[in-house]
């Protein structure tokens, strides 16, 4: 193994590439929630669904589509290889535990919540993300043209109880991957300060819990106002 | 008793202890009897009076580390009621007393948990895994010649408290059985921090960071999470800002040293 391939399969440049890749995907929470609030927009969709067919056939963000679809799979292929290591280290386990005294429950559980929201993840590329990007949707005229109508499959779905369910409890388990994960991805960088760190943890949580806030009320408001 | 509470009663116990006869025997947890444990006792010295016990009963007694009894050589360790050196903070184990405990309490005593820890015998383990970090790059290369003046290198004292409460780590391995990770990174963040800061340790710093972490990974240490369990759990209180510092000398080792 050379220098570059001896650091990034360190666990200290494991964890790096989790973090960073970490960061990335919450700079992509915030442009796709900007995109989706035109969801509240009254207008029976129009600017959503012109909004979706930008999204889908723009070149920028193809590309960067492509950066996105790498991101989570090199945070998710490292987390996979992190947690078998850290599985391995301690083969026999303690008959009596009290980490509740020592550690936050979502710091211990990054894993788990993780895999909630991979499985969350499949649910919604495949219900919305397939067919607006592969087809498979119904036509809607705006101003004499043509566009998919995603913003009906989007009124479907969430009228469904269950599918909303599904997505509440997603978001939950985003935020609690969120308030540990963004602060840790700092620490991991290095990046701590006596003057920068308590803001870094203040706005990591702030930005937690009204991001996945935000995601939540999408399915809800539809639910009971659509 | 020199000191001791007239007023406090002994009390009776019941111990879970884990007993292995040797590194490839499976061990299990054993209940004990201790009775008259008095609240003035440490907790190795109600060790002591289970092992008089077992010994006067003609069994083989438990097995644990111990040393200096004063919380300072980082010998004694024990998972004590799933906490690492029991649940008090701060504190070691022989520094840990049994007034912390209330008669008829049922106490579970397991040896540090970790696949570059291996069981020798009950509660004793083997911890060279963090004796190895160190001989790869836990130094500093000092020419011979005269004694250099005391205060010929100029050390700020921000910087000199820095390195020193990273020196205090007593490599106990406490951080790493409290880890659920089984993760070294504090122990070697203050190992690394504690030369990193001072000039002394400049010449060596890259590679030893390098070969520092190299090594933690070789001995089979999980990464780090950040959930701060070590940091909590530490009895000398090593601080996570060394973890951090660790990575930052890590990153910009890994950027500029020639080690290829």
């Amino acid at each position: 193994m050379n220098w570059f391939t001896k650091t990034f399969s360190s666990t200290i440049g494991r964890k790096i590439v989790m973090s960073i890749t970490g960061l990335f995907l919450c700079s992509f929470l915030v442009v796709h929630l900007l995109g989706n609030l035109q969801l509240f927009k009254d207008d029976g969709g129009a600017a959503f669904n012109i909004y979706s067919d930008f999204m889908a056939h723009n070149g920028i963000i193809r590309f960067m589509e492509i950066i996105l679809v790498l991101g989570f799979l090199f945070h998710i292929y490292d987390a996979i290889v992190l947690t078998r290591r850290n599985k391995a280290a301690r083969p026999i386990d303690y008959a009596e535990q009290r980490p509740q005294e020592n550690s936050t429950w979502s710091s211990r559980n990054m894993g788990l919540l993780g895999t909630v929201i991979l499985v969350f993840l499949i649910i919604h590329l495949w219900n919305f993300f397939v067919p607006a990007r592969f087809g498979g949707l119904e036509g809607v005229v705006i101003e004499d043209v043509e566009y998919e109508n995603l913003y009906l499959r989007v009124m479907e779905s969430f009228n469904v109880w269950w599918y909303v369910a599904i997505y509440v409890i997603s978001m939950v388990a985003l935020a609690y991957h969120l308030i540990h994960g963004f602060q840790s991805a700092f620490q991991t960088l290095g990046l701590d300060h006596k003057k920068y760190t308590p803001f870094i943890q203040g706005f990591g949580y702030f930005f937690s819990v009204v991001v996945c806030l935000a995601f939540a009320a999408i399915p809800l408001y539809f639910f009971f106002f659509k | 008793m020199a000191g001791s509470n007239p007023n406090a009663k002994p009390m009776d116990l019941t111990l879970k202890v884990w007993r292995q006869k040797d590194r490839n025997t499976p061990g299990q947890l054993v209940t004990y009897p201790v009775k008259g444990v008095s609240p003035d006792m440490s907790f190795l010295e109600m060790l002591d009076v289970l092992n008089e016990d077992l010994l006067l009963k003609g069994e083989e007694p438990v097995a644990f580390d111990h040393d200096c009894r004063e919380g300072i050589c980082g010998m004694c360790s024990l998972f004590i009621n799933g906490r690492a050196h029991g649940p008090e903070r701060g504190t070691t184990t022989c520094q840990l007393h049994m007034r912390h405990f209330n008669h008829g309490d049922t106490i579970t005593i397991e040896p540090w948990r970790a696949a570059a820890f291996p069981v020798h015998k009950d509660l004793v383990v083997d911890r060279s895994a963090l004796d190895r970090i160190q001989q790869a790059g836990g130094y500093i290369s000092v020419n011979t010649g005269g004694v250099p003046d005391a205060n010929e290198i100029p050390i700020p004292k921000t910087i000199a408290d820095k390195a020193f409460d990273a020196a205090t780590c007593i490599q106990c391995g406490a951080c790493v059985a409290a880890c659920k990770n089984a993760s070294a990174m504090l122990f070697v963040s203050a190992k690394v921090s504690q030369l990193a800061l001072l000039p002394q340790g400049k010449t060596e710093r890259k590679t030893r960071v390098e070969n520092m972490v190299a090594q933690m990974d070789i001995e089979g240490f999980g990464a780090c999470t950040n959930t701060g369990a070590c940091a909590a759990e530490c009895p000398v209180g090593i601080s996570l800002e060394n973890i951090n510092m660790l990575r930052r000398e890590f990153i910009a080792a890994k950027a500029t040293s020639e080690n290829v």
